[in-house]
Parts: C-alpha cells; structure tokens; sequence
C-alpha cells in the first residue's frame, strides 16, 4: 500500500448556522480545505453524514455535494456509521488513495441538524441506537451512557467530579478554538449544577446539537511534497464493530469496538500508545471520553478519572485529550465530527492551530477516536508528522 | 412517520410472549431471537420462553424524554439480567425513580409501552417492576 498524506483541511462555521444550508456548510468546509492544499482537483470525494434524510430529508449526498462543490462528474460516495460517519469516510478515501485507485481523494462530513425540532433531532439521533429493543422501550443516547456511567461508578467508584472534570477541560480546550459552538469556559458548580438529562448525567455532560461540516485532502506523499503545503502522514488506520445494543455487551464500563479499532490502527502503523503524543477522542458524553481512554488502553480500567483529576489529560498535561474542545464544547455535527478530529491532528502535528491551543510539546503522532451510537462501530486513525 | 402494522406483529412472539434463542452448543439464550449464536457461531437453537424475574445490573433516570414519553418523564430505563443470564432493556414501573439501585430484584411484567408514530398503533411488551413478593 502507498503512504496516504493530509494536505489541506477545512472547516465550515459550526453550531446553530441558521443562515446556512446543508449543502452551503460542505462547499464552505470543502472549499477551505481546497484552497489550504493547493490541489486543482479531485479525483473522488467522500461523504461522511449520519441522516440526511432524517434531518433536513436529503439523500443521495453524492450527487448533491459533488454538484454544489462545482465537480460533477467525479465519483463520489457517502459513508454512514451512525456518529462514526466522518471516521469511516476518512478511512474510505484513504484506502482509495492507499491501495493506488486514486491520487487525490477528499474525505468530508456534514450534518444538518438544526433545521429540525428537538424531538425530531432526537428521534434522528437515536436510530443509532436499536430501534426496535432500545429506543422502543424509551431509551435515549444520553439514557444509554448514563447507564455506563452507573455501571463504571459502581464497578470502580468513578466519582461525578472526575466527569465534571471532562467537561471543563473541554470548554477550556474549546475557549481558543475559533469554530467551536460553545467556545467559553465552564465552572466545576455550573457543570454541577445544570440541569439532569439522564441520571447521572447533566446538560453539561453532554456534546450539543450542531450544524457543520469538515474536509481534509488525502494525497499520495510525492504529490504533498509538490504542492509544497504542509501535510502530515496517516500511518495506521483501524475500524470495528461491536453488538449495537448495550445490553447485549459482556462488560458495559468498556467499548470494544474502541480497543479493537485502536489495536488495529496502532498494529498498522508499528507503534504502541507510548509513541502517540495526544488525541482527540469522541466526547459525545463525559463518561464517553472516561471510558474511551481505558477502552484504547490508555489507562487500566478504573484508572482513568484519577488521571484527569490529575490534568494528565489537560493541554499541558502528558497526554493532552481533545485539544480542540472535543464534542463537548466544539460541537457535534454527527457526519462531520469523525473528520473534524483528523483537522485538530493535522493543525497540531503543522503548528497551525489557532487561539493559544497549540501543544508546546512539538507533538510528533496524533490519534483520533470516533464513535457510533454507544459504542457499536469505532473508526481510529494514527497520524505523524511529515 | 407512519409505519405499518407488521413491524409490530411482526415482533409479537418475542415482545408478547418474550420468546427467545437459546443455543445448543453453548447454552446461552439471546432475546431477541437471532440465528447465529455469536459467540460460537452455531445456528442450532430451541425458542425458549425467558425467565419472569432477574436483576438491575445498570439503571438511568429519563429525564428529558423523546415525545411519545413526554407525560411519563422521569421513568426509570434500566438493563436487567434475568435468572437465566439473558440481558435485556427496559421500563421500570410502579416504583419511584429515586428508589432503583443497581442489583435491585425485579419481576419482567406485560405493559403498554407506546403509541407509535402518526399511525397511533399501540404496543406491548416488558417492563421491570419491583420484585417485593
């Protein structure tokens, strides 16, 4: 297989983009990240994006974005695995480019969720659950990882500070990062004191409901070199799955799918967790990023919450998690968050990333973990510098 | 959405009369049936009818709740396993939400769960109460 660069990235405005259409947040995101790559083409695009259809009643993505990006006529293809859309449209189009079938591919993610009533984001949201046993009996997706959360209390004593934690981190992280939806800090007693969701997680545990889109350009490496941009290497790529329902898990304080995706990407790219520098991880909620970083084998079971407590995981701590603000204080356009984390490691590992949120450690691997439903798909990437 | 009556019916014997696969090789019973044992891969199985009581192993509290529950938040939403091991989620009623803990006893009983979609097709099926006889 050929080594698959990213030259270029781009993101659209995220949050509530009233004055933007579904299809205008993928040409903006696409667009950035064109013109960041110098490339005059593409030969394919890929679409990462949960439900079109359920959102603002659009299928056949393909067609659309490829059309409003000025290039149709290009094969283009759209990729869906719940919350994990963007992570496995990243690894399509780097398999394409890998495997020598096309030199210069686009891998993005968009969704549209705003256009829509609560209820129906809602609704759209949990098909990523399983219909017909889960969401039937009235479960919802912050209803499913509160039952994580009760189940990794009781098991390991996690404590609600360690989660409260989470959360700030991420606002701060978030604070100097331009496009973030909720680009501010929080308050431990704010986090604390916000409104129950599902016991025991407050609105404050939980990524937002969000418009956006991301792109990135994948190349061989010859031709990043030509275009004379900065781009950065994907040296491992690992996807997996896992049952869809969580009762039907043998261990619900652990995402399988996380650890087998992070082996396989880590097996690929012939290195171990001590190499990677940092990552950003899929912050859907608190417990998520808890329970994510044990899943990848980052801390031992149970060993987690300690650490963040401990500001391991902060922007200047040994292991700094989503340095972009994760979903929590960025936003969660659900297609476009798998590749918006591939965007904060490539802003990262070129130095560019904005507002005082660049690592001083001079990071030379990255990693990104995204997610689908609660934890029935995993898409992870390993990444290093030029 | 409006749905048709058959993704109901359809799902009457195990939502009704909680029918489910129990695996010869390995002994272990899935609700819902499937065909293919997961972990062994065996396709030879028996319907069996689950177990009436179990255990919490996980709970929540919906406090914020998708419409058709509107009326009932906060509900508790909890994962049981039952007496023979199968797992699986559900409501808990006639119990106040503060009181649900993890590993608490519940009986698996037969309830109304919902109205769906535009169609109005109401629904059956399980939810956990407290098992207090």
């Amino acid at each position: 297989m050929r080594t698959v660069c990213v030259v270029g990235a781009g993101m659209s405005t995220w949050g509530e983009v009233w004055r933007k259409s579904f299809r205008q947040l993928f040409v903006d995101a696409a667009l950035e990240a064109i013109e960041k790559s110098g490339v005059d083409h593409l030969e394919s695009l890929y679409i990462g994006c949960m439900s079109g259809g359920l959102f603002v009643h659009q299928e056949h993505l393909g067609s659309l974005m490829a059309d409003y990006l000025g290039m149709a006529g290009i094969p283009a293809t759209r990729v869906e695995s719940a919350c994990a859309s963007g992570g496995l449209a990243v690894r399509s189009a780097y398999i394409e480019v890998a495997s020598g079938m096309s030199d210069i591919v686009m891998a993005s993610g968009v969704e549209k969720m705003t256009d829509c009533h609560g209820d129906d984001a809602s609704a759209a949201l949990a098909t990523a659950a399983d219909q017909e046993y889960e969401v039937f009996h009235g479960a919802t997706f912050p209803g499913l990882y509160a039952m994580m959360a009760h189940a990794h209390m009781a098991k390991y004593g996690t404590t609600r500070q360690m989660l409260t934690a989470i959360s700030v981190k991420n606002h701060f992280n978030g604070s100097m990062n331009p496009v973030a939806q909720y680009p501010f800090k929080v308050k431990p007693e704010t986090v604390e004191s916000s409104v129950m969701i599902a016991d025991p997680l407050r609105i404050l545990d939980c990524s937002p409901i969000t418009d956006g889109a991301a792109a990135v350009i994948l190349t061989t490496e010859e031709i990043a070199k030509k275009l004379g941009k900065p781009y950065i290497k994907i040296i491992g790529s690992g996807a997996a799955t896992d049952t869809i329902q969580l009762a039907q898990r043998a261990d619900m304080t652990t995402i399988k799918a996380a650890t087998l995706a992070a082996d396989r990407a880590l097996r690929m790219a012939g290195k171990t967790l001590k190499d990677v520098n940092f990552a950003e991880v899929h912050d859907c909620f608190t417990i998520a990023e808890l329970v994510i970083l044990e899943s990848i084998g980052l801390y031992a079971p149970g060993k987690a919450g300690a650490a963040i407590l401990a500001g391991e995981t902060a922007l200047d701590g040994k292991f700094p998690i989503n340095t972009s603000g994760g979903l929590k204080s960025k936003g969660h356009p659900v297609g476009a968050t798998g590749v918006a984390q591939v965007v904060e490691v490539y802003k990262q590992l070129t130095g560019q990333a904005e507002g005082g949120r660049q690592l001083k450690s001079r990071p030379k691997i990255g990693m990104t973990q995204n997610m689908g439903g609660s934890g029935g798909s995993s898409v992870v990437h390993i990444m290093e510098v030029a | 959405m409006s749905q048709f009556s058959s993704r109901s019916w359809r799902e009457y014997p195990q939502r009704y009369r909680g029918e489910a696969s129990k695996f010869t090789k390995s002994g272990k019973t899935y609700y819902p049936p499937r065909t293919i044992d997961p972990e062994t891969g065996d396709k030879e199985q028996t319907l069996v009818k689950l177990p009436d009581t179990g255990k919490v192993l996980t709970y929540t509290v919906i406090r914020v709740a998708p419409y058709q529950w509107g009326d009932n938040a906060p509900y508790g939403l909890a994962i049981v396993e039952l007496t023979d091991g199968t797992r699986l989620m559900g409501q808990m009623a006639d119990v106040n939400v503060d009181e649900i803990k993890i590993g608490m006893e519940v009986r698996v009983e037969f309830r109304r769960i919902q109205t769906e979609g535009h169609s109005g097709i109401i629904s059956y099926g399980h939810k956990f109460t407290p098992k207090w006889w």
